[in-house]
């Protein structure tokens, strides 16, 4: 008899092969052909690394345990402004550590974790209170903490306040920011199809279903906004690296709405729906830059706006709804595997 | 069998004493004393707005009763959350279906098998990593989910989105997940509520065959009498939250306060 997840029963080391390989891939192109690209469009391709990021690890919040988070750049912001902290300060007292490039970005991966972990323990402080409160009011009292979180670095000094911090040192190169894509898309897509990920399903579907069937929910929450924080920090981290100079006000609620957007465009429950949509947003963002320039009227947000509407009106579950791509391939592994959730 | 006379054997399945639960003025449960032993099949009735289902919540942690004392298998459950209940062994269903609507019927089920007690519990890396333990034990759990799903033969409908499936197989599949979880004692709310004659017939050999053969003790809430009677060994009846009656299915039905609270008083002349 065929069994349910019997393309799922590889292990070990043979179910990380095709990982493994886009990791390949992925440094093959930074060594050759990283630096053959546009600046310009090098820029947007980093921008959308960190955006894919962003909208998969906020994917787990939402989208997965159905738990309406909007203050997602602030924990993007905690892993910035703590890794970018670190390595301005290491800078200046070790500046000869900086001249050896790839002993720097073996320390760099460390940073970043660190920011992580700063960024997930700061989803832990937020997420404890905030939990306990459903739909709206949980949207308010996230949207309440990023701002909080913004404000308070806005009032610390020794981390630029206001004036922002400069003089990051670009530590974040192509094949690093991709091997976090990589590696966040690879983290949560095994999260969410696991006995883990099946507790934040069951969360989203029925709360008191979910709790009766002995899920600690409370825990099973706070799970996920951590999981959700920490990637959201690694994400800031390699942000605050490529841009070089970090300033509260790009971690205002549009940053985290931007995030929101992505995954709701995507599919709430769809890492590859959120995947494009990071990818595409962030592409329309630049090619509407133009625009910009010519009629001197900022058309991002309100093409945005006439996006989602229209997107509500056409497919109210998201451009893939809690499908992923490999669904849609005729024939495809996934077909024969069929996942745990619904396909309307 | 040998095992009656294990320490635990012993105990009652459940014992629930002075029972009581206030909402502002209204008394909705007072006082409520039951035991239900093991291996029994249970029947708590009465009339609409008795209490039965707010005495379900708070033997299952959704309310927490005023006072009182509730123990299932020598454990307290005062206090506890309701995902330690199930734990401790009592899981229920709910009168109004509250399955994962949108995940499959056995996905429905891997989530209350995670929580059983004898369930190995994977931490994060396993789940990363896709460890050779980890992949066995869900090829594993997911076989014993299907056993589970075979008793209420719906084990050809596993690849079902739950929202999908006929109403009696939707209860029925309640049932299964409730047992999933690896519960002794089943608290069914109304599980033939919306069937029709043949399938509460099902049902009703359903719920004795989890009995027999999975040594299940079952307390439910039903009003349809012909379930309740046919199955039941003992039964309570609750009036106003008060227990005004329990016995066997001919006591109950000769008992006058249960003729009385189900249809009214005789006038009499005064």
């Amino acid at each position: 008899m065929k069994l349910l997840f019997s393309s799922n029963s590889r292990h070990g080391i043979a179910s990380l092969r095709n990982w493994i390989l886009a990791l390949v891939l992925i440094w093959m192109a930074h060594f050759f052909v990283a630096d053959e690209i546009d600046p310009y469009f090098f820029s947007i391709i980093m921008y959308a690394g960190i955006n894919i990021i962003l909208a998969v690890s906020l994917n787990v919040v939402n989208g997965f345990s159905g738990q309406f988070s909007m203050g997602h750049a602030g924990f993007m912001s905690v892993g910035g402004y703590i890794s970018a902290f670190a390595t301005t300060q290491l800078e200046t007292i070790y500046p000869e550590w900086f001249a050896h490039s790839f002993l720097m970005s073996l320390f760099f991966i460390f940073i970043l974790v660190l920011a992580g972990l700063g960024a997930g323990f700061v989803g832990i402080l937020v997420g404890l209170p905030s939990l306990r409160l459903k739909g709206d009011y949980l949207a308010i009292v996230t949207l309440g903490f990023g701002e909080i979180i913004r404000v308070f670095i806005l009032n610390i000094d020794t981390i630029g306040g206001a004036r922002g911090l400069p003089n990051i040192p670009a530590l974040s190169s192509f094949g690093l920011l991709y091997s976090w894509v990589v590696i966040t898309i690879f983290c949560i897509w095994r999260l969410v199809n696991s006995a883990q990920g099946r507790d934040f399903l069951a969360v989203r579907e029925d709360e008191i279903a979910a709790e009766a069937m002995g899920v600690n929910t409370t825990q099973a929450k706070v799970r996920a906004f951590v999981v959700g924080a920490f990637f959201a920090g690694v994400a800031g981290a390699l942000f605050a690296h490529y841009l070089r100079y970090l300033n509260p006000q790009t971690f205002d609620f549009n940053r985290s709405f931007e995030i929101i957007i992505m995954v709701v465009l995507g599919g709430m429950g769809s890492l590859t729906g959120s995947v494009l949509a990071a990818v595409f947003l962030t592409a329309i963002r630049e090619a509407l830059r133009s625009l910009q320039e010519l009629t001197r009227i900022d058309f991002r947000m309100i093409i945005y706006s006439l996006m989602l509407i229209l997107l509500m009106l056409t497919r109210p579950n998201g451009l893939l709804g809690t499908r992923e791509l490999i669904d849609f391939i005729p024939n495809g592994s996934r077909k024969k595997k069929k996942s745990l959730e619904s396909h309307p | 069998m040998t095992t009656l006379h294990n320490e635990t054997d012993s105990l009652e399945a459940l014992e629930v004493k002075n029972l009581t639960i206030q909402f502002g003025g209204l008394k909705a449960v007072s006082d409520l004393n039951l035991q239900v032993s093991k291996g029994m099949i249970f029947g708590l009735i009465g009339p609409n707005g008795a209490g039965k289902t707010t005495a379900f919540n708070m033997l299952t942690g959704v309310y927490r009763p005023n006072s009182g004392k509730i123990q299932a298998f020598g454990k307290n459950l005062v206090g506890c959350r309701p995902f330690q209940i199930t734990q401790f062994g009592v899981a229920r269903t709910f009168q109004n279906i509250r399955l994962f609507k949108n995940l499959t019927v056995l996905g429905n089920m891997m989530i209350a098998m995670d929580h059983h007690p004898e369930q190995k519990h994977f931490w994060v890396l396993p789940s990363l990593l896709r460890t050779r333990p980890m992949v066995e034990n869900e090829i594993q759990q997911e076989k014993n989910c299907l056993e589970l799903l075979k008793i209420f033969k719906l084990d050809t409908r596993k690849s079902e989105i739950a929202k999908n499936l006929p109403y009696g197989d939707q209860r029925r599949l309640e049932i299964a997940r409730a047992m999933a979880t690896g519960a002794k004692l089943l608290l069914l709310d109304e599980p033939a509520a919306g069937m029709n004659a043949n399938e509460t017939k099902l049902l009703m050999h359903s719920i004795r065959l989890i009995r027999d053969e999975y040594q299940m003790t079952i307390l439910l809430i039903e009003h349809d009498m012909k379930l309740v009677m046919g199955i039941c060994e003992k039964i309570a009846v609750l009036d106003y939250g008060v227990k005004i009656a329990e016995g066997t299915s001919s006591e109950i039905q000769n008992n006058p306060r249960v003729i009385e609270a189900y249809l009214g008083k005789v006038p009499t002349d005064e």
